[in-house]
């Protein structure tokens, strides 16, 4: 499709999905700038089928939400893609490199960086230890260099000028000497998406960002996703929050047990009859439950 | 009761050579536990080559110094063969492994088949005659406030705590690298680690190598300072003690493994004298008799360090406040 990188780059106020306008709404549609595809993974644990998903595109610089009922597979999948879990079939590519069953580490270097539904705050390092640890590539982190604090010096300051700004923006900055222990859930989820910035990801893979934050502080991480999407950041998210997920995503992915099966606009996923079969049970059941209650 | 004389004793095993070994011990473990969270628990296994290699060298007739280097590269390759098979796992598989490789040792050390190399359960003797041949300091006794000390015990002393000293100068500023803040970081939650892109696996192996080979070098000392490899004295108990000594000084400190190792083997003597004077001047009215006292000292001390735990968590040099983030 020639035409849609044009009609993104006309478009200076960012009005809609960045150019998914023209995509058919239907599950596994190929997008004009995938930044991922996933092909045929398959995720089986004994007899059951956690993840099953033939063909999926996450289009660069956009929002895209993963939603689906319990034990559709979302998490799961998240968890093949950043090589925490191998999947038994099945292969992808990010931003045009095929990634071959990568490990954790190998798929956070290449720029998929994942948060988790649990945040994993390192307690009994300070908040600003936090944020450093995430640079990639850093040269002390080599044993022998880390013996030579000269080799490491210079850039460890730039690390820390670096974690300083983010601590600014995600308003953290008072509590960078703090354990990170001592930081209140919310504050714990904004800690571990500046610490996942600071890993410089390509994609970032958001799990459940919103879970057990409260309404004002989900403004402000809505704010801060939307901020990360205008300025050029891929943004995939697990979320259960209907609200949240019609009020940012520019594309909505719905999984049910294990597959897509239904992926658009969040407008037209939300009106999908098979989307709202999955959340509710099938049409008869649902009018089984209506005339109950 | 000869108060005085049972402080002067127990300085005297405070500052001694075993202390000097155990203080370099407990700074591997603390590599190990401390910093990077792996469970071992068979550190008397990195005892074990680090004392054998060395001594089977210098019994075939190398050097001391050659017998140094083999220790070392035979904890490496403990460390590898403990390591690349369960670094990958949970935490506990490690410590499984480690346990039952240091017991196995042992005993291949003390099996007949062994005999020709390792001397079976007689172990090898007269080892370190080169070492004591470098002692620069002229014969005679040594000391001051009532601690005597011969040129021998003292030159294996200041070897001993000069080692200690280096090591932990070497771990101090390897922790407060970036390098050490990856070791923490998977202490804390490897799977945060992962998701940032650090190869938990080559740290926890680095460190895993690092550690042994300090845990190498204790054993080498203890070589020395015995001038003889036993096998049986290589017992999972010589384990315990050393995390006694790390959990005593603080785990995750840097002066902890030294002073812990001090104030342990201070204490452990203290004990022994005290209730040795006791049993023998029969205040303890016949109850014990001089066979009790090693098992009654170690009874003395666990509770000590029961109240240690109750009272001071942290150990000496700990913080409490991350102690009590453990509980959130």
């Amino acid at each position: 499709m020639p035409p849609e990188p044009a009609v993104a780059e006309t478009a200076a106020p960012r009005t809609g999905p960045g150019g998914l306008e023209e995509v058919a709404a239907e599950p596994g549609v190929a997008k004009p700038d995938p930044i991922l595809v996933v092909d045929g993974v398959c995720r089986r644990f004994g007899g059951l089928v956690a993840v099953d998903v033939a063909h999926l595109e996450v289009q660069r610089g956009t929002i895209c939400a993963l939603i689906g009922p319990n034990g559709a597979g979302k998490t799961t999948l998240f968890n093949q893609l950043t090589g925490f879990d191998r999947p038994d079939a099945g292969r992808w590519t990010f931003d045009g490199q095929a990634l071959e069953r990568p490990s954790a580490h190998r798929s956070a270097r290449a720029g998929m960086v994942r948060t988790f539904q649990l945040t994993k705050a390192l307690s009994k390092m300070s908040v600003l230890d936090n944020i450093r640890l995430a640079a990639p590539g850093q040269r002390g982190e080599r044993v022998l260099s880390g013996l030579a604090p000269w080799r490491w010096r210079s850039e460890e300051a730039a690390i820390t000028e670096r974690a300083g700004t983010l601590l600014e923006r995600f308003g953290l900055a008072a509590m960078a000497g703090d354990y990170a222990g001592t930081l209140s859930g919310g504050q714990r989820k904004l800690l571990e998406l500046a610490r996942a910035l600071m890993a410089e990801p390509r994609l970032l893979m958001l799990d459940e960002p919103m879970a057990g934050v409260n309404p004002a502080l989900t403004q402000s991480l809505l704010g801060h996703i939307t901020d990360l999407r205008d300025a050029g950041m891929t943004v995939l998210f697990v979320e259960h929050d209907m609200d949240v997920v019609m009020g940012i995503s520019d594309w909505v992915v719905c999984m049910a047990e294990g597959s897509v099966i239904a992926e658009g606009p969040p407008a037209a996923v939300g009106n999908n009859e098979r989307v709202v079969d999955a959340y509710l049970g099938t049409h008869r059941s649902a009018a089984a439950e209506e005339g109950e209650g | 009761m000869d108060l005085a004389g049972a402080l002067g004793e127990a300085l005297r095993v405070g500052i001694g050579p075993q202390a000097a070994a155990y203080a370099v011990a407990a700074i591997g473990l603390n590599l190990h536990f401390g910093y990077t969270g792996l469970l071992n628990f068979g550190h008397v296994g990195f005892f074990l080559v680090g004392a054998y290699g060395a001594a089977i060298t210098v019994d075939a007739g190398g050097s001391l110094w050659l017998g140094i280097g083999v220790g070392l590269l035979a904890s490496v390759a403990l460390a590898l063969v403990l390591g690349v098979p369960t670094l990958r796992l949970r935490a506990d598989y490690l410590a499984i492994v480690t346990i039952a490789v240091a017991e196995i040792l042992r005993l291949v050390v003390r099996a007949n088949a062994a005999r020709p190399l390792t001397g079976g359960v007689f172990g090898i003797r007269a080892v370190a005659g080169s070492f004591y041949d470098l002692n620069p300091i002229p014969p005679g006794t040594y000391g001051a406030l009532g601690l005597v000390f011969s040129h021998r015990s003292l030159w294996v002393i200041i070897a001993g705590w000069t080692l200690a000293g280096a090591c932990t100068v070497v771990v101090w500023a390897l922790v407060r690298s970036p390098w050490g803040r990856v070791l923490r970081a998977i202490r804390e939650d490897e799977d945060a680690a992962r998701s940032l892109g650090k190869n938990v696996f080559a740290y926890k192996l680095q460190s895993l190598v690092l550690g042994g080979a300090l845990g190498a070098l204790a054993g080498i000392l203890l070589m020395i300072n015995q001038q003889s490899v036993v096998p049986d004295t290589y017992l999972a108990v010589l384990t315990f003690y050393t995390y006694t000594v790390l959990i005593l000084g603080g785990t995750g400190t840097t002066w902890g493994p030294i002073v812990g190792s001090i104030v342990f083997w201070f204490l452990t003597q203290l004990t022994e004298s005290l209730l040795r004077q006791a049993v023998q001047s029969g205040s303890l009215g016949g109850l014990f008799d001089v066979q009790d006292l090693a098992a009654l000292r170690f009874a003395l001390v666990g509770l000590g360090l029961i109240l240690l735990m109750v009272f001071r968590p942290q150990g000496i040099f700990g913080r409490r406040a991350e102690l009590q983030l453990d509980a959130t």
